[in-house]
Protein backbone atom coordinates (compact mmCIF):
# COMPACT_ATOMS: atom_id res chain seq x y z
CA UNK A 1 0.00 0.00 0.00
CA UNK A 2 2.91 2.32 0.81
CA UNK A 3 4.24 2.15 -2.78
CA UNK A 4 0.78 2.71 -4.25
CA UNK A 5 0.14 5.75 -2.10
CA UNK A 6 3.65 7.11 -2.75
CA UNK A 7 3.02 7.03 -6.50
CA UNK A 8 -0.46 8.53 -6.15
CA UNK A 9 0.88 11.23 -3.84
CA UNK A 10 3.69 12.00 -6.30
CA UNK A 11 1.21 12.51 -9.17
CA UNK A 12 -1.11 14.61 -7.02
CA UNK A 13 1.80 16.73 -5.76
CA UNK A 14 2.96 17.37 -9.33
CA UNK A 15 -0.60 18.37 -10.20
CA UNK A 16 -0.84 20.61 -7.12
CA UNK A 17 2.30 22.43 -8.25
CA UNK A 18 1.74 22.51 -12.01
CA UNK A 19 -2.08 22.91 -11.76
CA UNK A 20 -2.62 21.60 -15.32
CA UNK A 21 -5.83 19.73 -14.47
CA UNK A 22 -7.13 22.62 -12.39
CA UNK A 23 -6.36 25.37 -14.90
CA UNK A 24 -6.82 23.53 -18.20
CA UNK A 25 -8.74 20.25 -17.93
CA UNK A 26 -11.41 21.46 -15.51
CA UNK A 27 -12.17 24.66 -17.46
CA UNK A 28 -12.25 22.54 -20.64
CA UNK A 29 -14.93 20.28 -19.08
CA UNK A 30 -16.98 23.35 -18.14
CA UNK A 31 -16.59 24.75 -21.68
CA UNK A 32 -17.93 21.46 -23.06
CA UNK A 33 -20.90 21.71 -20.73
CA UNK A 34 -21.61 25.27 -21.90
CA UNK A 35 -21.12 24.35 -25.58
CA UNK A 36 -23.72 21.59 -25.23
CA UNK A 37 -26.17 24.17 -23.96
CA UNK A 38 -25.37 26.51 -26.86
CA UNK A 39 -25.41 23.77 -29.52
CA UNK A 40 -28.70 22.27 -28.37
CA UNK A 41 -30.23 25.74 -28.08
CA UNK A 42 -32.55 24.10 -25.66
CA UNK A 43 -34.91 25.19 -22.96
CA UNK A 44 -33.99 24.04 -19.48
CA UNK A 45 -36.37 21.06 -19.43
CA UNK A 46 -34.67 19.55 -22.52
CA UNK A 47 -31.22 20.17 -21.05
CA UNK A 48 -32.33 18.62 -17.78
CA UNK A 49 -33.48 15.46 -19.53
CA UNK A 50 -30.16 15.25 -21.43
CA UNK A 51 -28.06 16.01 -18.35
CA UNK A 52 -26.90 12.42 -17.60
CA UNK A 53 -25.54 11.89 -21.14
CA UNK A 54 -24.00 15.36 -21.40
CA UNK A 55 -22.39 14.99 -17.98
CA UNK A 56 -20.67 11.71 -18.87
CA UNK A 57 -19.60 12.80 -22.36
CA UNK A 58 -17.99 15.89 -20.81
CA UNK A 59 -16.36 13.65 -18.20
CA UNK A 60 -14.96 11.32 -20.88
CA UNK A 61 -13.49 14.23 -22.86
CA UNK A 62 -11.89 15.61 -19.70
CA UNK A 63 -10.66 12.11 -18.77
CA UNK A 64 -8.75 11.85 -22.08
CA UNK A 65 -6.85 15.03 -21.21
CA UNK A 66 -6.26 13.97 -17.59
CA UNK A 67 -4.89 10.60 -18.74
CA UNK A 68 -2.63 12.21 -21.34
CA UNK A 69 -1.33 14.48 -18.60
CA UNK A 70 -0.79 11.52 -16.25
CA UNK A 71 1.32 9.78 -18.90
CA UNK A 72 3.22 12.87 -20.02
CA UNK A 73 4.60 13.49 -16.52
CA UNK A 74 6.18 10.04 -16.70
CA UNK A 75 7.51 10.30 -20.25
CA UNK A 76 9.29 13.59 -19.59
CA UNK A 77 12.78 13.02 -18.13
CA UNK A 78 12.37 9.27 -18.78
CA UNK A 79 10.51 8.83 -15.50
CA UNK A 80 9.09 5.51 -16.70
CA UNK A 81 12.63 4.16 -16.51
CA UNK A 82 12.74 5.20 -12.84
CA UNK A 83 9.36 3.57 -12.21
CA UNK A 84 10.61 0.31 -13.68
CA UNK A 85 13.78 0.49 -11.60
CA UNK A 86 11.83 1.23 -8.42
CA UNK A 87 11.32 -2.50 -7.97
CA UNK A 88 7.62 -2.12 -7.24
CA UNK A 89 5.47 -4.77 -8.96
CA UNK A 90 3.51 -3.73 -12.05
CA UNK A 91 0.11 -3.96 -10.37
CA UNK A 92 1.18 -1.52 -7.65
CA UNK A 93 2.46 0.97 -10.23
CA UNK A 94 -0.85 0.59 -12.08
CA UNK A 95 -2.88 1.06 -8.90
CA UNK A 96 -0.91 4.18 -7.94
CA UNK A 97 -1.31 5.82 -11.34
CA UNK A 98 -4.98 4.83 -11.69
CA UNK A 99 -5.81 6.09 -8.18
CA UNK A 100 -4.27 9.49 -8.95
CA UNK A 101 -6.28 9.76 -12.18
CA UNK A 102 -9.44 8.63 -10.36
CA UNK A 103 -9.05 11.30 -7.66
CA UNK A 104 -8.57 14.00 -10.31
CA UNK A 105 -11.59 12.72 -12.23
CA UNK A 106 -13.73 12.80 -9.08
CA UNK A 107 -12.81 16.46 -8.60
CA UNK A 108 -13.75 17.17 -12.23
CA UNK A 109 -17.04 15.28 -11.81
CA UNK A 110 -17.85 17.25 -8.64
CA UNK A 111 -17.29 20.49 -10.56
CA UNK A 112 -19.40 19.21 -13.47
CA UNK A 113 -22.17 18.21 -11.04
CA UNK A 114 -22.18 21.75 -9.71
CA UNK A 115 -22.21 22.96 -13.33
CA UNK A 116 -25.29 20.95 -14.32
CA UNK A 117 -27.14 22.08 -11.19
CA UNK A 118 -26.41 25.75 -11.92
CA UNK A 119 -26.54 25.75 -15.74
CA UNK A 120 -29.13 23.05 -16.47
CA UNK A 121 -31.05 23.30 -13.15
CA UNK A 122 -30.76 19.57 -12.64
CA UNK A 123 -31.39 18.05 -9.24
CA UNK A 124 -30.31 14.83 -7.60
CA UNK A 125 -33.31 12.68 -6.77
CA UNK A 126 -31.19 9.82 -5.41
CA UNK A 127 -27.77 11.14 -4.28
CA UNK A 128 -26.62 7.73 -3.01
CA UNK A 129 -27.18 6.16 -6.44
CA UNK A 130 -25.49 9.10 -8.18
CA UNK A 131 -22.39 8.90 -5.95
CA UNK A 132 -22.17 5.10 -6.20
CA UNK A 133 -22.51 5.18 -10.01
CA UNK A 134 -19.94 7.98 -10.26
CA UNK A 135 -17.45 6.05 -8.11
CA UNK A 136 -17.84 2.81 -10.10
CA UNK A 137 -17.66 4.62 -13.47
CA UNK A 138 -14.62 6.62 -12.34
CA UNK A 139 -12.74 3.45 -11.34
CA UNK A 140 -13.56 1.91 -14.75
CA UNK A 141 -12.49 5.04 -16.68
CA UNK A 142 -9.31 5.59 -14.63
CA UNK A 143 -8.29 1.90 -14.88
CA UNK A 144 -8.83 1.58 -18.63
CA UNK A 145 -7.34 5.03 -19.19
CA UNK A 146 -4.20 4.41 -17.15
CA UNK A 147 -3.49 1.21 -19.05
CA UNK A 148 -4.23 2.65 -22.49
CA UNK A 149 -2.31 5.81 -21.67
CA UNK A 150 0.87 3.74 -21.26
CA UNK A 151 0.04 1.73 -24.38
CA UNK A 152 0.06 4.99 -26.34
CA UNK A 153 3.49 6.01 -24.98
CA UNK A 154 6.19 6.24 -27.63
CA UNK A 155 3.69 6.54 -30.47
CA UNK A 156 4.23 9.49 -32.78
CA UNK A 157 0.45 9.79 -32.94
CA UNK A 158 -0.27 9.39 -29.21
CA UNK A 159 -2.75 12.26 -29.06
CA UNK A 160 -4.98 10.75 -31.72
CA UNK A 161 -4.56 7.03 -31.01
CA UNK A 162 -5.46 7.29 -27.30
CA UNK A 163 -9.06 8.53 -27.80
CA UNK A 164 -9.51 6.12 -30.71
CA UNK A 165 -8.53 3.17 -28.53
CA UNK A 166 -10.07 4.31 -25.28
CA UNK A 167 -13.47 5.75 -26.20
CA UNK A 168 -14.90 2.58 -27.82
CA UNK A 169 -14.02 0.41 -24.82
CA UNK A 170 -15.50 3.04 -22.51
CA UNK A 171 -18.73 3.23 -24.55
CA UNK A 172 -20.47 0.54 -22.42
CA UNK A 173 -19.39 2.48 -19.30
CA UNK A 174 -20.87 5.64 -20.82
CA UNK A 175 -24.18 3.86 -21.50
CA UNK A 176 -24.39 2.32 -18.03
CA UNK A 177 -23.35 5.52 -16.21
CA UNK A 178 -25.88 7.56 -18.20
CA UNK A 179 -28.69 5.11 -17.39
CA UNK A 180 -27.75 5.05 -13.70
CA UNK A 181 -27.74 8.87 -13.66
CA UNK A 182 -31.11 8.85 -15.48
CA UNK A 183 -32.51 7.17 -12.39
CA UNK A 184 -30.37 9.12 -9.92
CA UNK A 185 -31.41 12.47 -11.39
CA UNK A 186 -35.00 11.34 -11.89
CA UNK A 187 -34.99 12.09 -15.64
CA UNK A 188 -36.10 8.60 -16.77
CA UNK A 189 -37.75 5.76 -14.90
CA UNK A 190 -35.11 3.01 -15.12
CA UNK A 191 -33.59 0.72 -12.53
CA UNK A 192 -30.38 2.64 -11.89
CA UNK A 193 -28.98 0.11 -9.46
CA UNK A 194 -28.91 -2.66 -12.10
CA UNK A 195 -26.87 -0.31 -14.34
CA UNK A 196 -24.69 0.38 -11.32
CA UNK A 197 -24.04 -3.36 -11.19
CA UNK A 198 -22.85 -3.23 -14.80
CA UNK A 199 -20.56 -0.31 -13.95
CA UNK A 200 -19.12 -2.31 -11.05
CA UNK A 201 -18.56 -5.22 -13.46
CA UNK A 202 -16.57 -3.01 -15.85
CA UNK A 203 -14.68 -1.42 -12.95
CA UNK A 204 -13.59 -4.86 -11.73
CA UNK A 205 -12.72 -6.15 -15.23
CA UNK A 206 -10.72 -3.09 -16.33
CA UNK A 207 -8.86 -2.76 -13.03
CA UNK A 208 -8.02 -6.49 -13.02
CA UNK A 209 -6.82 -6.50 -16.64
CA UNK A 210 -4.89 -3.29 -16.00
CA UNK A 211 -3.19 -4.70 -12.91
CA UNK A 212 -2.22 -7.88 -14.78
CA UNK A 213 -1.11 -6.21 -18.02
CA UNK A 214 0.68 -3.12 -16.67
CA UNK A 215 3.95 -4.97 -16.08
CA UNK A 216 3.92 -6.09 -19.74
CA UNK A 217 3.16 -2.70 -21.27
CA UNK A 218 5.43 -0.63 -19.02
CA UNK A 219 8.38 -2.75 -20.16
CA UNK A 220 8.26 -1.14 -23.61
CA UNK A 221 7.19 2.33 -22.43
CA UNK B 1 3.77 -10.85 -56.35
CA UNK B 2 6.99 -11.39 -54.43
CA UNK B 3 7.81 -8.85 -51.71
CA UNK B 4 10.87 -6.80 -52.52
CA UNK B 5 13.15 -5.36 -49.89
CA UNK B 6 16.16 -3.07 -49.97
CA UNK B 7 18.33 -6.14 -50.00
CA UNK B 8 16.52 -8.11 -52.64
CA UNK B 9 13.51 -10.37 -52.89
CA UNK B 10 12.06 -12.16 -49.87
CA UNK B 11 11.70 -15.89 -50.50
CA UNK B 12 8.15 -16.68 -51.63
CA UNK B 13 6.12 -19.19 -49.66
CA UNK B 14 4.80 -20.98 -52.69
CA UNK B 15 6.13 -22.15 -56.04
CA UNK B 16 4.10 -19.52 -57.86
CA UNK B 17 5.78 -16.72 -55.90
CA UNK B 18 2.44 -15.56 -54.42
CA UNK B 19 0.36 -16.60 -51.46
CA UNK B 20 -1.71 -19.14 -53.38
CA UNK B 21 -1.27 -22.89 -53.16
CA UNK B 22 -3.22 -25.98 -54.11
CA UNK B 23 -5.06 -25.81 -50.77
CA UNK B 24 -6.03 -22.14 -51.15
CA UNK B 25 -7.17 -22.68 -54.73
CA UNK B 26 -9.38 -25.52 -53.49
CA UNK B 27 -10.69 -23.37 -50.65
CA UNK B 28 -11.37 -20.54 -53.13
CA UNK B 29 -13.27 -22.84 -55.47
CA UNK B 30 -15.31 -24.28 -52.59
CA UNK B 31 -16.03 -20.74 -51.33
CA UNK B 32 -17.32 -19.53 -54.69
CA UNK B 33 -19.35 -22.67 -55.28
CA UNK B 34 -20.74 -22.51 -51.74
CA UNK B 35 -21.75 -18.86 -52.16
CA UNK B 36 -23.54 -19.72 -55.43
CA UNK B 37 -25.43 -22.60 -53.77
CA UNK B 38 -26.29 -20.38 -50.80
CA UNK B 39 -27.77 -17.77 -53.17
CA UNK B 40 -29.90 -20.46 -54.82
CA UNK B 41 -31.19 -21.55 -51.41
CA UNK B 42 -31.75 -17.98 -50.23
CA UNK B 43 -33.51 -16.67 -53.35
CA UNK B 44 -35.12 -19.74 -54.94
CA UNK B 45 -35.57 -22.76 -52.72
CA UNK B 46 -36.65 -21.19 -49.42
CA UNK B 47 -40.02 -19.52 -48.98
CA UNK B 48 -40.63 -15.92 -47.99
CA UNK B 49 -41.60 -15.42 -44.34
CA UNK B 50 -45.37 -14.99 -44.58
CA UNK B 51 -47.84 -16.04 -41.91
CA UNK B 52 -51.60 -15.55 -42.15
CA UNK B 53 -53.43 -14.59 -38.99
CA UNK B 54 -56.52 -16.81 -39.06
CA UNK B 55 -58.71 -14.45 -37.06
CA UNK B 56 -58.08 -11.29 -39.08
CA UNK B 57 -56.80 -12.92 -42.31
CA UNK B 58 -53.88 -10.45 -42.35
CA UNK B 59 -50.51 -11.59 -43.74
CA UNK B 60 -47.64 -10.93 -41.33
CA UNK B 61 -43.93 -11.80 -41.28
CA UNK B 62 -40.76 -10.50 -42.92
CA UNK B 63 -41.74 -11.50 -46.47
CA UNK B 64 -38.73 -11.51 -48.86
CA UNK B 65 -36.55 -9.49 -46.46
CA UNK B 66 -35.94 -12.70 -44.52
CA UNK B 67 -33.68 -13.86 -47.38
CA UNK B 68 -31.06 -11.33 -46.29
CA UNK B 69 -30.77 -13.15 -42.97
CA UNK B 70 -29.12 -16.12 -44.73
CA UNK B 71 -26.15 -13.78 -45.18
CA UNK B 72 -26.54 -11.48 -42.15
CA UNK B 73 -26.58 -14.19 -39.47
CA UNK B 74 -23.64 -16.22 -40.90
CA UNK B 75 -21.40 -13.17 -41.39
CA UNK B 76 -22.18 -12.08 -37.81
CA UNK B 77 -21.26 -15.53 -36.49
CA UNK B 78 -18.02 -15.56 -38.51
CA UNK B 79 -17.18 -12.05 -37.22
CA UNK B 80 -17.48 -13.36 -33.65
CA UNK B 81 -15.35 -16.39 -34.59
CA UNK B 82 -12.70 -14.15 -36.17
CA UNK B 83 -12.48 -11.87 -33.13
CA UNK B 84 -12.35 -14.92 -30.86
CA UNK B 85 -9.41 -16.20 -32.92
CA UNK B 86 -7.76 -12.77 -32.49
CA UNK B 87 -8.25 -13.05 -28.73
CA UNK B 88 -6.69 -16.54 -28.69
CA UNK B 89 -3.79 -15.22 -30.77
CA UNK B 90 -3.29 -12.30 -28.37
CA UNK B 91 -3.22 -14.61 -25.34
CA UNK B 92 -0.70 -16.86 -27.11
CA UNK B 93 1.50 -13.85 -27.97
CA UNK B 94 1.76 -12.91 -24.29
CA UNK B 95 2.14 -16.53 -23.20
CA UNK B 96 4.57 -17.85 -25.83
CA UNK B 97 5.98 -14.59 -27.20
CA UNK B 98 5.16 -15.95 -30.64
CA UNK B 99 5.35 -14.03 -33.93
CA UNK B 100 3.26 -16.72 -35.62
CA UNK B 101 0.35 -16.07 -33.26
CA UNK B 102 0.77 -12.31 -33.63
CA UNK B 103 0.30 -12.62 -37.39
CA UNK B 104 -2.71 -14.93 -36.83
CA UNK B 105 -4.25 -12.37 -34.42
CA UNK B 106 -3.75 -9.48 -36.81
CA UNK B 107 -4.95 -11.39 -39.90
CA UNK B 108 -8.06 -12.59 -38.08
CA UNK B 109 -8.81 -9.08 -36.77
CA UNK B 110 -8.67 -7.66 -40.31
CA UNK B 111 -11.09 -10.27 -41.61
CA UNK B 112 -13.23 -9.92 -38.48
CA UNK B 113 -13.55 -6.17 -39.10
CA UNK B 114 -14.58 -6.90 -42.69
CA UNK B 115 -17.26 -9.39 -41.57
CA UNK B 116 -18.41 -7.16 -38.70
CA UNK B 117 -18.79 -4.29 -41.19
CA UNK B 118 -20.81 -6.59 -43.46
CA UNK B 119 -22.96 -7.55 -40.46
CA UNK B 120 -23.74 -3.88 -39.78
CA UNK B 121 -24.44 -3.12 -43.46
CA UNK B 122 -26.65 -6.17 -44.10
CA UNK B 123 -28.43 -5.60 -40.79
CA UNK B 124 -29.10 -2.00 -41.73
CA UNK B 125 -30.47 -2.97 -45.16
CA UNK B 126 -32.69 -5.62 -43.51
CA UNK B 127 -33.83 -3.16 -40.84
CA UNK B 128 -35.14 -0.59 -43.34
CA UNK B 129 -38.19 -2.62 -44.48
CA UNK B 130 -38.67 -4.56 -41.22
CA UNK B 131 -38.05 -1.92 -38.54
CA UNK B 132 -38.72 1.02 -40.85
CA UNK B 133 -35.32 2.51 -40.07
CA UNK B 134 -31.73 2.14 -41.29
CA UNK B 135 -30.40 2.57 -37.77
CA UNK B 136 -32.02 2.12 -34.38
CA UNK B 137 -30.24 3.87 -31.53
CA UNK B 138 -32.33 2.11 -28.90
CA UNK B 139 -31.22 -1.36 -30.01
CA UNK B 140 -28.56 -2.64 -27.70
CA UNK B 141 -27.19 -5.33 -30.05
CA UNK B 142 -26.74 -2.81 -32.84
CA UNK B 143 -24.88 -0.54 -30.45
CA UNK B 144 -22.68 -3.25 -28.98
CA UNK B 145 -21.84 -4.60 -32.47
CA UNK B 146 -20.86 -1.12 -33.62
CA UNK B 147 -18.68 -0.73 -30.50
CA UNK B 148 -17.03 -4.10 -31.22
CA UNK B 149 -16.37 -2.95 -34.80
CA UNK B 150 -14.78 0.31 -33.58
CA UNK B 151 -12.68 -1.48 -30.95
CA UNK B 152 -11.07 -3.73 -33.57
CA UNK B 153 -10.69 -0.87 -36.07
CA UNK B 154 -8.75 0.80 -33.24
CA UNK B 155 -6.72 -2.41 -32.73
CA UNK B 156 -5.71 -2.41 -36.41
CA UNK B 157 -4.94 1.33 -36.37
CA UNK B 158 -2.84 0.83 -33.24
CA UNK B 159 -0.80 -1.90 -34.89
CA UNK B 160 0.09 0.47 -37.71
CA UNK B 161 1.62 3.01 -35.30
CA UNK B 162 4.54 0.70 -34.39
CA UNK B 163 7.46 -0.55 -36.45
CA UNK B 164 9.21 -2.67 -33.81
CA UNK B 165 7.59 -6.10 -34.32
CA UNK B 166 8.22 -7.37 -30.77
CA UNK B 167 6.77 -4.26 -29.17
CA UNK B 168 3.85 -4.25 -31.61
CA UNK B 169 3.03 -7.88 -30.83
CA UNK B 170 3.02 -7.49 -27.03
CA UNK B 171 1.24 -4.15 -26.86
CA UNK B 172 -1.42 -4.93 -29.42
CA UNK B 173 -2.03 -8.28 -27.67
CA UNK B 174 -3.14 -6.35 -24.58
CA UNK B 175 -5.42 -4.15 -26.71
CA UNK B 176 -6.85 -7.24 -28.45
CA UNK B 177 -7.60 -9.03 -25.19
CA UNK B 178 -9.41 -6.01 -23.74
CA UNK B 179 -11.38 -5.71 -26.99
CA UNK B 180 -12.32 -9.36 -26.80
CA UNK B 181 -13.98 -8.82 -23.42
CA UNK B 182 -16.77 -7.19 -25.39
CA UNK B 183 -17.46 -10.30 -27.52
CA UNK B 184 -19.59 -12.13 -24.89
CA UNK B 185 -21.29 -8.83 -24.01
CA UNK B 186 -22.35 -8.34 -27.64
CA UNK B 187 -23.45 -11.96 -27.92
CA UNK B 188 -25.50 -11.92 -24.73
CA UNK B 189 -26.78 -8.36 -25.09
CA UNK B 190 -30.17 -9.42 -26.48
CA UNK B 191 -30.82 -11.69 -23.50
CA UNK B 192 -29.48 -9.26 -20.91
CA UNK B 193 -31.43 -6.22 -22.17
CA UNK B 194 -34.60 -7.77 -23.51
CA UNK B 195 -36.55 -4.53 -23.18
CA UNK B 196 -33.90 -2.48 -25.04
CA UNK B 197 -33.69 -4.34 -28.32
CA UNK B 198 -35.67 -4.92 -31.47
CA UNK B 199 -33.59 -8.02 -32.18
CA UNK B 200 -35.30 -11.32 -31.56
CA UNK B 201 -33.76 -13.93 -29.28
CA UNK B 202 -31.82 -16.70 -30.97
CA UNK B 203 -34.13 -18.69 -33.27
CA UNK B 204 -31.53 -21.40 -33.79
CA UNK B 205 -31.77 -22.80 -30.28
CA UNK B 206 -35.54 -22.62 -29.72
CA UNK B 207 -36.37 -25.00 -32.60
CA UNK B 208 -38.89 -22.70 -34.29
CA UNK B 209 -37.24 -22.69 -37.74
CA UNK B 210 -38.46 -24.77 -40.66
CA UNK B 211 -36.12 -27.49 -41.89
CA UNK B 212 -35.13 -25.75 -45.14
CA UNK B 213 -34.66 -22.38 -43.45
CA UNK B 214 -32.49 -23.97 -40.78
CA UNK B 215 -30.51 -25.83 -43.45
CA UNK B 216 -29.94 -22.65 -45.48
CA UNK B 217 -28.75 -20.82 -42.35
CA UNK B 218 -26.37 -23.65 -41.44
CA UNK B 219 -25.14 -23.80 -45.03
CA UNK B 220 -24.50 -20.04 -44.88
CA UNK B 221 -22.43 -20.45 -41.75
CA UNK B 222 -20.34 -23.25 -43.24
CA UNK B 223 -19.81 -21.32 -46.50
CA UNK B 224 -18.73 -18.13 -44.72
CA UNK B 225 -16.46 -20.12 -42.42
CA UNK B 226 -14.75 -21.54 -45.53
CA UNK B 227 -14.49 -18.00 -46.97
CA UNK B 228 -12.96 -16.87 -43.65
CA UNK B 229 -10.45 -19.75 -43.74
CA UNK B 230 -9.55 -18.96 -47.35
CA UNK B 231 -8.96 -15.28 -46.59
CA UNK B 232 -7.10 -16.17 -43.37
CA UNK B 233 -4.58 -18.40 -45.14
CA UNK B 234 -3.83 -15.69 -47.72
CA UNK B 235 -3.66 -12.87 -45.16
CA UNK B 236 -1.49 -14.94 -42.85
CA UNK B 237 0.94 -15.70 -45.66
CA UNK B 238 1.14 -12.01 -46.59
CA UNK B 239 1.81 -11.19 -42.93
CA UNK B 240 4.49 -13.87 -42.74
CA UNK B 241 6.18 -12.55 -45.90
CA UNK B 242 6.10 -9.03 -44.46
CA UNK B 243 7.72 -10.38 -41.29
CA UNK B 244 10.40 -12.15 -43.35
CA UNK B 245 11.04 -8.99 -45.35
CA UNK B 246 11.39 -6.96 -42.13
CA UNK B 247 13.75 -9.55 -40.65
CA UNK B 248 15.81 -9.72 -43.84
CA UNK B 249 16.00 -5.92 -43.96
CA UNK B 250 17.14 -5.73 -40.34
CA UNK B 251 19.70 -8.53 -40.74
CA UNK B 252 21.14 -6.84 -43.80
CA UNK B 253 21.31 -3.43 -42.06
CA UNK B 254 23.18 -5.02 -39.12
CA UNK B 255 25.59 -6.80 -41.50
CA UNK B 256 26.19 -3.57 -43.42
CA UNK B 257 26.88 -1.70 -40.16
CA UNK B 258 29.27 -4.39 -38.98
CA UNK B 259 31.12 -4.26 -42.31
CA UNK B 260 31.62 -0.54 -41.81
CA UNK B 261 33.17 -1.07 -38.35
CA UNK B 262 36.80 -1.95 -39.39
CA UNK B 263 36.97 1.11 -41.68
CA UNK B 264 35.59 3.32 -38.93
CA UNK B 265 38.11 1.98 -36.40
CA UNK B 266 40.99 2.40 -38.92
CA UNK B 267 39.91 5.99 -39.64
CA UNK B 268 39.59 6.78 -35.94
CA UNK B 269 43.08 5.40 -35.24
CA UNK B 270 44.52 7.43 -38.13
CA UNK B 271 42.81 10.58 -36.84
CA UNK B 272 44.14 9.97 -33.34
CA UNK B 273 47.68 9.42 -34.63
CA UNK B 274 47.64 12.56 -36.74
CA UNK B 275 46.24 14.66 -33.88
CA UNK B 276 48.91 13.23 -31.53
CA UNK B 277 51.58 14.13 -34.11
CA UNK B 278 50.17 17.64 -34.35
CA UNK B 279 50.32 17.98 -30.58
CA UNK B 280 53.99 16.93 -30.54
CA UNK B 281 54.64 19.48 -33.30
CA UNK B 282 55.92 16.97 -35.81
Amino acid sequence: MREIWALTRKDLLIEARAKVVATQVLPFAMVVLILFGLALDADRSTLRSFTPGLFWVATLFAAILAIQRSVSIETSSSAFEALRLSGAPGWKLFAGKALAVAIQLLVIEAALALGVVVLYRSSFADPVLVVTAALAATVAIASAGSLYGVLAVGMGVRDTILPMLLLPILAPVLVAATRAFDDGLGTTAVNGWSWCGMLAFFAVVYSTVGALAYAVVIEDA
Amino acid sequence: MPITTETGVAPPLTDSGGTGSRLTRLLGAVSLLGLAVLLVFAFVLTNPDERVDEASNIVTGQSDAVRLLYVHVPVAVVAYAAFTMTAIGCVMVLWKNSTWWDIVASASAEIGVLFCGLTLVTGSIWGRPIWNTWWEWGDVRLMTTMILFLIFVGYLAYRRTMTDSRMRARRSAVVGIIGAINIPIVYKSVEWWENRTLHQQSSLTDGKLEDLTLFALMLGMIVFLVVYTWLMVHRFRIGWLEHQADTAGLASAIAERRAQAPDAIRNAVTDLRSSAADTRGE
